[in-house]
């Protein structure tokens, strides 16, 4: 190939270049600024992941999986998918393969940043280098599949339906502009191509386009207004890039390898947290996923516009959509980027003072220790805490105690008058100092009892524990889990029924503590267990949550209402869950039987 | 239209001493607060009360009758579990409340 200009210069790719210097600047300030904001012992962790090479595998791998290949969105819709992947893996592609052209047939051109993205401009195809065909199959191959993807994603727009999105988020006025400038990018991108396909050399697309051309348009004058106005798009998609819901391709691109490094939300607006707004892409998985989106008026409330709103800092709204959340975590296990939703709204909630600061100092933990301390020989025995919540709920309490005894446990009762709350609902409230007491109680009086095992039958305390408590050398075990291993050691035996028993995952055991086979093992025991519509991580939370703050309970009808619906499709005999939250709150309006897993068991045991 | 006679206007004395401006500010934030027909249901349930005589039903009384001190002195003790909302049989989001109150009031001027 031979260049067809002395200079490789024109000034078509001035916008180009000048969006290019904006971006990057952009950018870097940001990733900068970002780093700066973290906290010191965060900073020297992400700088140190940087240097390990086992995460450094894991950052690249990553970055490739969800920011090219888009494979989480290939889990969740094929066609949402190909869509993603097409256009991200596509234009990676055609950036890659333009570089490798330049670097073959212009090496003395390398440094012009613009050079690879206009090369076909600038460069003629002669008879030697008929080798350069390859490069231009792959080059049309890959325009291709990012010009099927603008397809589907023209298709998206108006029917969202066909990707597996019932809702999708209404784009603000900066997102149509980049939303036009990139879809105009790629089919400017191949009518400039096509034009200049029989100076530059081409494949099948642009040279059978430049055929076409040549029969009513065959005029080379008609060349640089095309690269100009692809150019252009270029110029004003980098340009407004920072305004859009685009920012998130670079700026998940600085979330995975914080994320890998261990970087956690420590502050509500700074850091991690920011990054994760920006990485936010807007795509609206959460709304259909939101449990408060049964209700019309709750949709703007999901993650996708606390994101937008914490960008524009509008604090009035930001206030309303954290305090209004029902935690349940659904959007976080959902978001194809992995944007926190429950944690940026605590963290969000963290941020108000009150006057009134509760103090726990005069609990005596002495006098509660002594009330379930074991003595002599039940050294490192059960401690069952039942939790606020099964208080409400004493059906709870009285299966578990029935198994306990029935199986021969020794256990003592760590709150049989009422004990402290396991703190979970003040962190959610966002009041870190408090909560911290209540654990430090709770932890004193754990510690003084010389139990060895902590028996939780609260979902909501359970995760607490997991995650808050330091108790190092006391297993803290969910009742699901600790019934689970008394039928595989063979220490009870359940007898099996014929009845069809739905369960429900409780938002705090499967989403926040992982745990979903253990319960079912056990219900499979007892009887049949068939699963509901939306099962696993996509279990619907049943609206009784604490985690919401505004929320009144004449409200949250309509959510239980549908988390019914949901459990029911496959019309169980009874419905089971494993958290008293959850039972109270189906009991009110469920139409057939309502179970915890405990009174199953309780029932069932021989 | 003219009935011949009107609605006449209220002519209650109010004889009360007690300060009511930041109730009033309490009720423009908590409409909720006047639903309480203090059955005492939250202070029944409340985990709290055990420990430091905690009772949502006592708080709102004490502070209709500007006896802020006793109020934040309970108030105190809470643990925001939540138990009290889900008995209500008001349907009061008490755990708002309780937070409201916390902002409103003032435990250093007590």
């Amino acid at each position: 190939m031979r260049e067809r200009f002395l200079t490789g210069y024109n000034d078509f790719v001035l916008p180009f270049m000048i969006g290019m210097a904006f971006i990057l600047t952009w950018c870097i300030v940001g990733m900068i600024r970002i780093i700066a904001s973290l906290p010191k012992e965060d900073r020297r962790r992400f700088f140190l992941s940087l240097i390990n090479p086992k995460i450094l595998i894991k950052d690249i791998k990553d970055i490739f999986c969800d920011c090219l290949l888009h494979v989480k969105l290939w889990k969740r819709n094929k066609l949402l998918g190909y869509m993603h992947s097409s256009i991200a893996f596509g234009w990676f592609m055609i950036i890659v393969i333009g570089h490798i052209e330049v670097f073959f047939y212009a090496p003395h051109r390398a440094k012009l940043l613009y050079f690879p993205i206009f090369f076909r401009y600038f460069m003629a195809e002669d008879d030697s280098t008929m080798g350069g065909a390859f490069f231009f199959f792959l080059m049309d191959f890959f325009l291709l599949v990012i010009l099927s993807g603008i397809a589907l994603a023209i298709i998206k727009r108006i029917h969202s339906k066909f990707f597996g999105l019932r809702r999708t988020t209404n784009p603000s006025f900066m997102d149509l502009i980049g939303l036009y400038s990139l879809w105009a990018i790629f089919p400017l991108r191949l009518l400039a191509e096509g034009f200049t396909a029989d100076i530059s050399g081409g494949s099948f697309l642009t040279k059978s386009l430049n055929s076409v051309f040549h029969t009513f348009l065959g005029n080379h004058m008609n060349m640089l207004p095309t690269w100009w106005a692809y150019s252009l798009a270029l110029g004003v998609f980098f340009c407004v890039l920072p305004f859009t819901r685009y920012m998130h391709i670079p700026t998940e691109i600085l979330l995975i390898p914080l994320r890998n490094a261990g970087v956690r939300i420590r502050h509500p607006r700074k850091g991690y947290a920011e990054a994760e707004v920006y990485a936010c892409p807007s795509c609206g998985v959460c709304i259909d996923a939101c449990p408060m989106g049964v209700m019309k008026t709750h949709i703007k409330d999901t993650t996708v516009y606390l994101n937008r709103q914490l960008r524009r800092h509008n604090e009035d709204r930001i206030e309303e959509i954290s305090d209004k959340c029902l935690l349940c975590g659904k959007c976080t296990a959902v978001c194809p980027v992995g944007v926190e939703g429950d944690r940026l709204r605590i963290a969000q909630r963290s941020l108000r003072q009150y006057n009134i600061t509760p103090d726990y100092s005069m609990i005596d933990t002495g006098s509660l220790a002594r009330e379930c301390s074991f003595s002599g020989p039940d050294k490192g025995k059960v401690l069952y805490f039942a939790g606020c919540m099964t208080a409400l709920t004493p059906q709870i309490r009285k299966a578990v105690e029935s198994v306990l005894a029935k199986a021969g446990v020794r256990y003592e009762m760590m709150d049989k008058d009422g004990g402290i709350c396991c703190g979970r609902p003040m962190l959610m409230a966002g009041r870190f100092g408090p909560a911290g007491e209540m654990i430090r109680k709770n932890t004193e009086i754990i510690r003084q009892s010389g139990a060895g095992t902590l028996l939780l039958s609260c979902p909501i305390c359970y995760r607490i524990f997991k995650e808050q408590y330091s108790l190092d050398g006391i297993e803290i075990i969910h009742h699901t889990e600790f019934f689970d291993r008394l039928v595989k050691s063979g220490t009870i035996h359940l007898g099996h029924t014929s009845e069809r028993y739905v369960y429900h995952d409780p938002c705090e055991l499967g989403r926040g503590c992982g745990i979903y086979d253990e319960p079912r093992a056990v219900i499979a025991a007892a009887g049949e267990l068939v699963e509901a519509e939306k099962h696993h991580k996509e279990s619907i939370c049943c609206g009784g949550s604490l985690g919401s703050l505004t929320l009144g309970f004449d409200k949250r009808q309509a959510m239980t209402v549908n988390a019914l619906n949901n459990l029911t499709k496959s019309s169980p005999d009874s419905i089971v869950t494993a958290c008293p939250l959850c039972l109270s709150t189906f009991h009110r309006y469920a139409d057939r039987p309502v179970e915890d897993i405990a009174e199953i068991v309780d029932r069932n045991m021989n | 239209m003219d009935f011949g006679f009107r609605i006449a206007p209220s002519s209650t004395i109010n004889l009360d001493k007690v300060d009511r401006t930041r109730f009033e500010r309490l009720h423009e934030i908590e409409p909720d607060v006047y639903k309480c027909m203090a059955c005492g249901s939250c202070s029944s349930t409340c985990p709290a009360g055990r420990f430091s005589g905690m009772s949502v039903r006592k708080v709102i009384l004490a502070l209709q009758r500007g006896k802020e001190k006793e109020a934040v002195r309970m108030l105190k003790g809470c643990m925001l579990c939540g138990k009290c909302s889900m008995v209500c049989p008001r349907g009061i989001n008490t755990r708002h409340l309780i937070l409201s109150i916390c902002r409103i009031y003032n435990e250093e001027e007590q």
